[in-house]
């Protein structure tokens, strides 16, 4: 479980998070969701210590993340596994080394051992004949799957995806929202998932967290959120003629 | 002011890169493999600029000092000693804070913008330290190794200049390069470029480690990687003659 307790950050004299307070409960996927601009991908850095908060308090299992010190945090580290926008895989390693790259950083495990950790979350994310190439030889998708074998190489208990769907079709976001799901449920994951896909939202969000201008306007469940009466939540998420379509069917 | 906040984050930076390294393997493997990139494939410029130095050193000097009362000797003794107390050691730091400088903030500048060292930080490992140390040990190591293979091949480029264009015959040359030879200029070459290597590699490293933005972020931090490795290296160069010649 990880909550973010009046969580205040500021760059320079913009206020960017202005006091945002909730539970991400594990065992689920929680999703951020709001606009371009709203603070989501800083809520979300802040929650996984990229960003210093400039008031409030972010704590992991109970632990305040704040008042650990080095050596806590980097151990607290190797357990949270991030799924970047980009997906960030290292440019000079192959598919099979970006994977086992976490294992040959801090476990002492024989090379054999290494190889079928990373070989099986390849398989666990459904990547075949990649093993060998590089990055830059593979297709988006397949990149945000090898991005997710590396993120669980190490097991970790938190997993952190910054708008896991950017950049992908409409399909492969589907299988990808899915395959996050899956591991959130079978690895008992506190998972984050920093979104504006309405897709997502409907798909895989247990626990919606909804932001706006740097505040927490709503939160529920995938199930509540089109009976809520918020104007800035309503022009989200019927910014999408297909939901607004859909809303409009059921009205009649 | 702009300086001083440059320097203080550098002296920062640095703290960081001087960490201890995650794992000891690991390291080793990463040291190899940048002498390999920093130093081995640097070789090529370095070996072709450094004939072509020592060939229009020796011309030049030899067009200069054409009075019979000036042995021909003299020609080799001096492009001797500009090869081995400027040319080998400032002319190719300048040359190589340009290759080896935009190579290392070009690198950790995508790396930086295509959030791979933020991906480092979540996994608990110091990027500076992961990223920069290595290049730092391994140019550092490399770089007096380039410079003694360059006063060398500049050597060689004076001597068959010499010798094809009849302006310095060959036995003169080779006497001149023998002549009042002092040991301790090698030394101070190899001192000034050590300390280059450590400008070149902790500067552009710096500038690298702190893009933020896109492409033309990291083409903006690598240009100013070489300007300012090149700037340092030219006062460097100034302060190190009066504390090592004077």
């Amino acid at each position: 479980m990880i909550e973010a307790i009046d969580v205040h950050k500021s760059f320079g004299d913009k206020e960017v998070l202005k006091g945002i307070s909730t539970v991400f409960e594990k065992g689920k996927t929680n999703l951020i969701i709001g606009q371009s601009g709203s603070g989501k991908t800083v809520l979300l850095k802040s929650l996984v210590g990229l960003h210093d908060v400039t008031s409030g308090d972010i704590r992991y299992d109970g632990n305040s993340f704040l008042e650990l010190n080095n050596k806590s945090k980097k151990r607290l580290r190797q357990d949270i596994g991030m799924l970047f926008q980009g997906s960030a895989l290292f440019d000079s390693l192959t598919v099979e080394e970006n994977i086992r790259f976490p294992l040959d950083m801090f476990t002492d495990w024989s090379m054999e051992k290494r190889r079928e950790r990373a070989n099986f979350c390849i398989d666990r994310v459904n990547l075949e004949n990649a093993n060998a190439k590089f990055p830059s030889e593979i297709s988006g998708g397949m990149q945000k799957r090898v991005a997710i074998a590396r993120a669980i190489a190490l097991n970790p208990k938190y997993l952190f995806c910054d708008e896991p769907n950017s950049g992908l079709d409409p399909r492969t976001s589907i299988v990808i929202d899915e395959l996050i799901h899956e591991i959130t449920v079978e690895f008992g994951m506190t998972t984050i998932v920093n979104t504006h896909d309405m897709n997502s939202v409907m798909g895989i969000g247990e626990n919606i967290v909804f932001i706006y201008k740097g505040e927490k306007l709503w939160e529920g469940t995938k199930d509540d959120i089109f009976h809520v009466q918020n104007k800035a939540l309503e022009d989200f998420i019927f910014a999408s003629k297909l939901f607004k379509k859909v809303r409009d069917n059921n009205g009649k | 002011m702009r300086i001083f906040y440059h320097l203080g984050r550098y002296t920062l930076f640095l703290k960081k890169v001087f960490g201890k390294p995650e794992k000891h393997s690991v390291f080793v493997k990463q040291i190899i493999r940048e002498v390999d990139k920093l130093g081995i494939d640097s070789l090529g410029i370095v070996m072709i600029i450094s004939v072509f130095m020592g060939a229009v050193i020796t011309l030049q000097t030899a067009y200069n000092l054409e009075m019979p009362i000036i042995p021909k000797y003299t020609i080799g003794l001096a492009a001797r000693d500009s090869i081995l107390l400027e040319f080998s050691s400032t002319i190719v730091g300048l040359i190589l804070a340009g290759k080896v400088g935009s190579n290392i903030a070009s690198e950790i500048g995508t790396m930086r913008v295509t959030e791979q060292i933020d991906a480092l930080e979540i996994m608990g490992i110091n990027p500076a330290g992961y990223l920069v140390l290595p290049k730092v040990l391994a140019f550092v190591f490399i770089i007096p190794f380039l410079v003694i293979i360059s006063m060398g091949i500049g050597i060689l480029g004076g001597f068959v200049a010499g010798s094809l264009t009849g302006e310095v015959p060959g036995p003169e040359y080779i006497y001149g390069i023998q002549y009042a030879f002092i040991p301790f200029y090698i030394v101070y070459a190899l001192i000034k470029s050590v300390v280059f290597g450590f400008i070149i590699s902790t500067i552009s490293a710096y500038w690298g480690y702190h893009v933020s933005g896109g492409a033309l972020e990291v083409g903006a931090a690598s240009t100013k990687a070489v300007v300012s490795s090149s700037i340092q290296i030219l006062l460097f160069n100034l302060i190190l003659t009066q504390l090592l010649l004077a």
